[in-house]
């Protein structure tokens, strides 16, 4: 992480359907002892059983910038926020929001992009969504916000899995993947799921977009450990086994994922990424590549939210090192034969 | 110094620099004004620190947490604070309780008439007590951005999004709905009663000319407009927001439409503050390489009184004879220059 990255503030959205136990989840962080002061951003006050003098109630007051893109929202009240909590600089450590039970994310991720005051001040850490295992796979068929909290997640807390069998834990586990195979999934009851894999997840960070391999693809040490001891044996053998079993394809919301060994022609892809995202980014919720150019020794990463991208060339391709490009998007409706065509134009021949 | 005397067309810049008196204050300073002949340093939170003309400080507590908004008449020093208190400061030091928001919300935005009435603003309610009277409240379609008081009448204009409300508190269904799309933020009326000008959440400015309403677009800046100030006799809008001083010119019936404005004394770093001077067209900017200048209005020249090299300038003022200018960088360095 950059120096500059490191001074900034981090900041975890946390949403999730109503009743999902994000409320849990941010009494849960705020009452364990990590020795952290989190200023922390509600939409309803007294909720939060913890007393701690930096809880602002806010009102989700969503508005488009003057700037001709129309998906580009941004959460005024949080400008408003951050610009009065950097008053108290020092004073706390990193900064949770919550947002209501029907928020789309977007707004909060894009106030963390476009205002330039906040961007200075902040970064945005990641993007936390608290499902609910018995109640996610209805929500998922009858609120599009629930399917847009989902597919916008960096880690999902699938939280109330003491409620249902394992078979439906194995449904609502592959109807999620379906949407956003990315996100890290922590399977809790209670919201019990260790601090460290909800908050300094650096989601955001450019630097730390290393693998974009879908989350059940990796093998991960942490995460299993994680769950084998909150959960014990049983589990760990159920996360085993869950994958793969039943796949399902969400009709709207999707994920596609696109690679190449070939180098990629930066004078092309880079107009190609930016109009896709232009004509696009209504129905592209996130975007992440590393990316592999021509005569360039180095990696370039980038992610995007709607419309909005951030790039930089990373580091140098390491020795041995597959010189592989990947993309990633998560969307509605993706027009996915256009996005696969598009990209191949890209590659040098 | 006895009149603002820049080099004669030469390269180099006049410096008064070694005639400024050094402030440290040791706490983020936000602004700067004067109460009386003191210059009244607001911090970031809690305290505001009072500077003499002889450096002597000496520091009051007036919030227990952030300070958010602050607005002056040159007497008294009203604050709202992030513990739901507004507050008032005179000048001997003494401090007032206003009022206190029943659930202890924000008060984002203050404003204080010359006649003493006061006006603030908690989420989407903006509030005026003025004497006697009771406290009249409005509730705007969304947060309030900023306030302002006419300079003639007791009418408050209420940024908030998409446009600005025009209130007189003593006037039953009087609120009247300036729209414009967007976030308005900050807000300020032209001396003569003509304009209202609103900095937004873009960098641009949006106004409106009262008698028609009609609109006036003041775009072009690189970075959003935080500081806006009125040159005397109120000619000229001076706003901070890009690498030079921009100067909206208000003089004639039109006000800025199809006009340019001046731009005065560029440098390699962003405008953070400005303030005009009460009686001459001279103006003081801060910038966010922590220079400070002094600039004439009719040719922009300049005068150097700090230099680069510090956190941005954050608060700068003159006192109302015009004899003195505080300013101090978002780190609580700063200084005061006698004239």
């Amino acid at each position: 992480m950059s120096e500059a990255t490191s001074q900034k503030i981090p900041v975890t959205v946390l949403t999730g359907y109503l009743g999902a136990g994000k409320t849990t989840l941010l009494n849960r962080i705020l009452s364990e002892n990590h020795g952290k002061k989190y200023a922390v951003i509600v939409n309803e006050f007294g909720e939060i059983g913890i007393d701690n003098d930096l809880i602002i109630g806010a009102d989700e007051e969503v508005f488009e910038m003057n700037n001709g893109c129309i998906c580009c929202t941004v959460r005024g009240d949080l400008v408003r926020i951050m610009d009065g909590l950097m008053k108290r600089k020092g004073k706390f450590d990193a900064i949770l929001v919550e947002t209501t039970g029907l928020a789309d994310p977007a707004p909060v991720a894009q106030t963390f992009f476009v205002d330039e005051d906040v961007q200075k001040n902040a970064r945005l850490d990641a993007v936390v969504t608290v499902a609910d295992a018995k109640w996610l796979s209805d929500r998922l068929k009858d609120a599009p916000e629930a399917k847009n909290q989902i597919a916008f997640a960096d880690v999902i807390v699938l939280n109330k899995t003491d409620l249902v069998t394992k078979g439906e834990l194995a449904e609502v586990e592959a109807r999620i993947r379906a949407i956003n195979p990315y996100a890290k999934l922590h399977r809790t009851e209670r919201c019990s799921v260790a601090l460290a894999d909800v908050l300094d997840r650096g989601a955001f960070d450019l630097d730390r977009i290393l693998d974009i391999e879908p989350d059940f693809l990796n093998a991960d040490d942490h995460d299993h450990d994680h769950d084998h001891h909150h959960h014990g044996h049983d589990h760990h053998h159920d996360h085993d086994h869950s994958h793969g079993l039943k796949h399902y394809h969400d009709e709207d919301m999707q994920s596609l994922s696109l690679k190449t060994d070939k180098p990629l022609d930066p004078n092309v892809f880079m107009p190609w990424l930016q109009n896709l995202v232009q004509v696009e980014g209504g129905k592209i919720l996130r975007s992440k590549g590393i990316l592999a150019f021509h005569d360039d020794d180095d990696r370039y990463v980038f992610q995007g939210v709607h419309m909005m991208l951030e790039g930089n060339h990373q580091r140098k391709w390491k020795d041995g090192e597959a010189r592989e490009s990947r993309l990633v998007f998560i969307g509605r409706e993706l027009p996915e034969k256009a996005i696969r065509e598009g990209f191949e134009s890209c590659i040098v021949s | 110094m006895k009149e603002f005397t820049p080099a004669p067309d030469s390269a180099s810049i006049v410096s008064v620099t070694d005639r400024v008196k050094p402030v440290t204050l040791g706490m983020g300073v936000t602004s700067v004004h004067f109460l009386r002949d003191r210059a009244a340093f607001v911090g970031g939170e809690e305290n505001v620190a009072f500077v003499d003309a002889q450096g002597e400080i000496s520091t009051v507590a007036v919030h227990s947490g952030g300070i958010l908004s602050t607005a002056t008449d040159g007497k008294r020093l009203i604050m709202g604070g992030d513990d739901g208190k507004v507050v008032a400061l005179d000048a001997k030091g003494e401090v007032t309780l206003l009022a206190t928001d029943p659930k202890r919300r924000w008060i984002d935005a203050v404003a204080l008439h010359p006649d003493g009435a006061y006006a603030w603003s908690a989420g989407k309610m903006a509030t005026v007590k003025s004497g006697k009277n009771e406290e009249k409240s409005l509730e705007v379609p969304s947060t309030v951005g900023g306030l302002a008081f006419a300079p003639k009448g007791l009418r408050l204009a209420i940024a908030h999004y998409n446009g600005a409300t025009l209130w007189f508190p003593n006037m039953e269904g009087s609120a009247e709905f300036l729209p414009w799309a967007g976030s308005h933020l900050g807000v300020t009326f032209s001396p003569d009663n003509k304009f209202l000008v609103t900095t937004m959440h873009e960098a641009a400015l949006h106004g409106w000319r009262l008698a028609d309403s009609r609109h006036m677009r003041m775009t072009g800046y690189p970075g959003r407009v935080r500081s806006m100030s009125w040159s005397a006799g109120g000619k000229g809008l001076a706003t901070s927001g890009a690498d030079t001083v921009i100067v909206w010119p208000f003089g004639s019936k039109d006000g800025p439409m199809g006009k340019e404005p001046a731009m005065l004394a560029p440098l390699q770093a962003r405008v953070s503050v400005v303030a005009c001077h009460p009686k001459n067209d001279i103006l003081a900017a801060g910038y966010s390489d922590g220079t400070v200048l002094m600039v004439r209005l009719e040719d922009g020249a300049e005068i150097l009184v700090r230099r680069n090299g510090t956190p941005p300038v954050a608060a700068i003022a003159w006192n109302a004879k015009g004899t003195l200018l505080a300013f101090a960088d978002e780190n609580g360095d700063g200084g005061l220059l006698e004239l």
